[in-house]
């Protein structure tokens, strides 16, 4: 479902697989564990995560399938997701997604919970497709669209028009960072990234404090779900 | 003063007539009842297209109508009754169970330009028509849900200077640089109805949930939504 690697000074969280890395209970699950082995590790403080997939997806969003057949799931899947990237946000080193794929609904939200996206231009899209299957999107959603997405009009894009963002239209929206010919490139890119920002020494844990600060808005929003009908408040929220 | 129209899946609001269509208690009950009119007729794939005749999209306030009554406090009263009563047009925009387009054939001031602001996208022309925040001007101070609209719609502080602190008379290609208007490509008032019917017309054909498309309107805009106090009703979830 997923692995962890590490390269030096880089943890590389990959989601494996052909499938569609849909955020079921198990894989949340897995790459929870993952994280949290990562903040683990002694030299966490002065190391990177790049999280990358293989083949046609980066995540296709929640297990709606499987919230079908057992509806009390969309809640689980909503607490286990906000407790990732919880911490995901507190997590005291420097992120990087490598967008290989598409990444659609809460896998967008996943890839913008990074603090830099590169992305593959020659195939796949950012899409969150609310709007087009008939959802409403979590205010903890809409606050991490208002952090990462700077442009009025780009944030109507991506959330009233359920626009498909191509990586070079991502760049062009301030969503993504940079963009690369082939998911192998995207993932070389990303880690050349994380080795410079490693070479600058910058101490893991102020930065996982100062980007908590700057997504505020966001661990204000991200104990509830009001979209998921179980009225239990979680406690992934850091504040 | 002001009609709406069918066509297909578009409804058509007009502020007819050759004035500055300024807003006065009259004209903004007018629009109010037709924006009800529309969402009591909206189905899904249901789009709003703004639009209005002649040199104005809309002027502002009715500041003759004010000064008419007579007196410093008449006056003053008769401000703040407009300023009021506009509120709930904005809401109504904000609420609107499906895409909104404002459709700039002139120049949209003050309340005028709130009022194109209410909508989701905005398209202006190129040749003709300014945008313009009069009160710096004029020595009036902004009512809270303006500052509120223009922190919400408006991104870049640059972009807010140049609007409300400068006095400035923003034309089509700049308001777009700024970001504040999406588009102003064409050089007539039938260019721009014509690119907003066709905008209308792809959004129209995704054939969205309103109810679903109003909330995640609305949740885009917390700020301004609370001060028109409105939520981000969600309906249960399927």
């Amino acid at each position: 479902m997923c692995t962890l690697e590490k390269r030096g000074r880089l943890f590389l969280l990959t989601l494996t697989g052909d499938g569609e890395h849909r955020l079921n209970p198990t894989l949340l699950d897995t790459i929870r564990s993952a994280i949290t082995q990562i903040r683990s590790d002694p030299s966490s403080s002065q190391s990177v995560l790049i999280t990358t997939s293989h083949g046609k997806f980066f995540s296709n969003g929640y297990d709606l399938a499987l919230a079908e057949t057992h509806p009390p799931l969309r809640a689980v899947m909503s607490a286990k997701l906000r407790s990732l990237v919880a911490d995901l946000i507190s997590l005291p080193m420097p992120t990087i997604a490598a967008v290989t794929g598409h990444a659609a609904a809460a896998g967008f939200l996943l890839a913008m919970s990074h603090d830099y996206v590169l992305m593959r231009r020659d195939r796949g899209f950012l899409y969150m497709s609310e709007l087009d299957i008939g959802l409403v999107l979590p205010a903890w959603f809409v606050a991490m669209i208002r952090a990462k997405v700077g442009s009025p009009a780009a944030r109507r894009d991506v959330a009233l028009a359920a626009e498909k963002i191509t990586a070079d239209r991502g760049l062009e929206m301030g969503i993504v960072d940079s963009s690369y010919g082939s998911a192998a490139e995207t993932v070389v890119a990303a880690v050349k990234l994380g080795e410079e920002i490693v070479r600058r020494g910058a101490d893991g844990h102020v930065y996982g404090r100062m980007r908590e600060t700057l997504l505020r808005e966001v661990l204000y929003t991200i104990g509830s779900d009001e979209t998921a009908s179980s009225g239990v408040r979680n406690s992934g929220s850091k504040l | 003063m002001c009609t709406l129209e069918k066509r297909g899946d578009l409804f058509l609001l007009t502020l007819t007539g050759d004035d500055e269509h300024r807003f006065h208690p009259d004209t903004i009950a007018s629009v109010l009842s037709l924006l009800e009119q529309a969402k009591s007729q909206s189905t899904r794939g249901s789009v709003l297209i703004t639009t209005a005749q002649g040199k104005f999209f809309s002027n502002g306030f009715d500041l003759a109508w004010a000064q008419a009554a007579g007196s410093q406090t008449g006056a003053v009263n008769r401000m703040h009754q407009m300023v009021e009563s506009f509120k709930p047009v904005i809401a109504a925009l904000f609420e609107l169970p499906m895409p909104t387009i404002a459709a700039l054939n002139g120049h949209a001031a003050a309340s005028g330009l709130m009022f194109a602001l209410s909508h989701d996208y905005v398209f202006m022309r190129n040749d003709r028509g300014v945008l313009y925040m009069s009160e710096v001007d004029l020595g009036l101070p902004l009512p809270d849900y303006f500052a509120a609209m223009f922190a919400a719609k408006i991104g870049t502080s640059i972009a807010r200077r140049e609007l409300l602190l400068s006095g400035k008379k923003i034309k089509g290609e700049e308001a777009v640089a700024l970001g504040i208007v999406d588009s102003a490509a064409h050089d007539s008032v039938e260019g721009v109805v014509e690119a907003t019917v066709s905008l209308g017309e792809s959004l129209a054909a995704k054939k969205w949930n309103g109810e679903v498309y109003a909330s995640i309107r609305k949740s885009l805009y917390p700020g301004l939504c609370a001060m028109l106090s409105l939520t981000a009703k969600i309906a249960a979830s399927p």
